[in-house]
């Protein structure tokens, strides 16, 4: 199993009615985290190579080139995390 | 003559690459940037003069205190109050209305009575008045806005009557940039025998204010979003209103005299003058003095100018946003209505889908509730972006900002 530590800076819950959490993988591991990313889960849509639509198991997200992503409809950080772990190994 | 080119050049923020592209800040109603004026008179402080203030002979003392009594000053006379003696420096907004909430409303709002506060309020004109009606046990009630998100003044005018002690509003909106007319609220308040605290957070940076000609009793202000730096704002209170408050905080430079009596085992206290009564501890001497130099800058441009140049960038992004097939822009279509405040959606995105996708390519801009959750629930929005402009924006940052939000469209 990948540490997800390792990765990722911060993970924010967002302010609104939704629901989501935006992860912000530090900036020196930012490549290699998209990278590990895009080889793992499904590439649903993208833009220029940018920003990617994707789902990996039940879960599906954003991911952004600037080194962030949005996940949607997780339970809670403790889902996340296993998600993240799945997707960094 | 106001131009941003030349303003910008004082930003050095500005100059940023972000995410390989040039930044463009949209988020000046979280926080404004600083120029390198406010940032040299900070670190002038620090290098020259830095000392704590009041009671201390020595000369560096004296001259922190010197500069510190006179950011207040300068500050009286932007928002033209009498003195500084109505000018008290806090945090932020924030702290300066739970000022107002806790020294005020705890001492003078009792049971029956009633605090009227509007559906567009930050979170921070709303919480500190229902946690202190659970204390004191009056009521707090919302006057409704129209479907656009400005305020509906019928209803407004017909919530207040003789149990209202006190009006809360803002001036402007966080969430709409909705100015509301202050001196219409403040007249009909005041002929119910009702005071006013108007949430100046989003005016006083923006626009000129007058507290005189407004009327109102208390203003409140933060430094951070004019210039100034994080964690220095003010309270403006009429003279006689924040003499016959008690203080906020306790402790030391707000207190005169403490002395203890023998016989009756206490200590007996009289309070500080105006306003040092109300800046409790040791004050926030820098950010006061970076407040003071934003003051400087800003009436270096002219509050005219400022209101004017926003003015035209918000009309000018209103008409190209409109022009996006997928963009919703809420609050009022009429941008003579509002203030650089733009809230909107991308039809299929959250707003936070928005604010990420727009950050990829250097733009900020804010998503969520923006700390006014009922607006967003009478609004029907489970939350929304924000793009709110400033000095140093630019037509030609707009024209980026929409050619990303087309090309977002597409996804």
């Amino acid at each position: 199993m990948a540490n997800v530590e390792d990765y990722v800076a911060r993970i924010e819950e967002t302010c609104g009615e939704e629901k989501n959490l935006i992860v912000t993988f530090k900036y020196d591991k930012k490549d290699e985290a998209i990278r590990r990313i895009l080889k793992k889960a499904k590439t649903e849509n993208a833009i220029s190579n940018i920003i990617f639509e994707l789902t990996f198991g039940n879960a599906s997200f954003r991911l952004y080139a600037s080194g962030k992503a949005i996940f949607r409809n997780l339970k809670d950080k403790n889902e996340l995390n296993i998600v993240l772990s799945g997707l960094l190994q | 003559m106001f131009d941003p080119a030349v303003i910008r050049e004082d930003f050095p923020i500005l100059k940023r690459i972000v995410n390989d592209h040039p930044l463009i800040y949209f988020d000046n109603a979280a926080t404004s940037q600083k120029p390198k004026q406010v940032i040299k008179a900070i670190t002038d402080y620090y290098e020259k003069h830095n000392a704590n203030v009041h009671r201390a002979v020595h000369t560096l003392s004296q001259e922190a205190s010197e500069l510190y009594e006179n950011a207040h000053e300068e500050v009286a006379k932007f928002v033209n109050a009498k003195s500084m003696e109505e000018i008290v420096f806090v945090r932020g907004t924030t702290e300066a209305l739970n000022l107002v909430a806790y020294a005020w409303g705890l001492r003078n709002l009792k049971r029956g009575d009633e605090v009227l506060v509007t559906l567009m309020e930050h979170h921070s004109n709303i919480v500190p008045w229902e946690s202190l009606s659970r204390i004191n046990g009056f009521n707090v009630k919302y006057a409704e806005l129209n479907k656009d998100g400005t305020l509906n003044y019928e209803a407004f005018e017909k919530m207040i009557s003789k149990k209202t002690k006190i009006v809360c509003f803002s001036h402007v909106s966080n969430v709409t940039g909705v100015v509301n007319d202050v001196k219409r609220l403040v007249k009909v308040a005041h002929e119910h025998g009702a005071l006013t605290l108007v949430d100046g957070a989003q005016s006083v940076p923006h626009l000129p204010v007058d507290v005189k000609e407004l009327g109102v009793d208390f203003l409140a202000f933060s430094g951070h979003k004019m210039l100034a730096p994080m964690g220095i704002g003010v309270l403006y209170g009429k003279k006689e209103l924040l003499e016959g408050m008690e203080p906020f905080h306790g402790g030391g430079e707000m207190i005169r005299n403490v002395s203890f009596d023998p016989v009756a085992k206490r200590c007996s206290i009289t309070w500080n003058v105006l306003p040092w009564k109300f800046e409790a501890g040791t004050p926030n001497v820098s950010g006061g003095i970076g407040l003071a130099e934003a003051v400087r800058y800003l009436n270096g441009i002219g509050m005219e100018n400022v209101e004017k140049h926003e003015q035209m960038l918000t009309e000018y992004a209103m008409r190209c946003m409109q022009e996006c097939q997928d963009v919703s822009v809420y609050g009022p279509k009429d941008a003579s209505l509002k203030c650089g405040i733009i809230p909107f959606d991308v039809r299929g995105l959250s707003s936070h889908d928005v604010a990420l996708t727009l950050d990829n390519f250097g733009i900020m801009v804010r998503s969520g509730f923006h700390c006014a959750q009922p607006l967003h629930q009478m609004l029907n929005l489970k939350s929304s972006a924000r793009v709110s402009f400033y000095i140093y924006n630019t037509k030609e940052e707009i024209d980026r900002l929409i050619d990303v939000l087309k090309e977002i469209e597409q996804f």
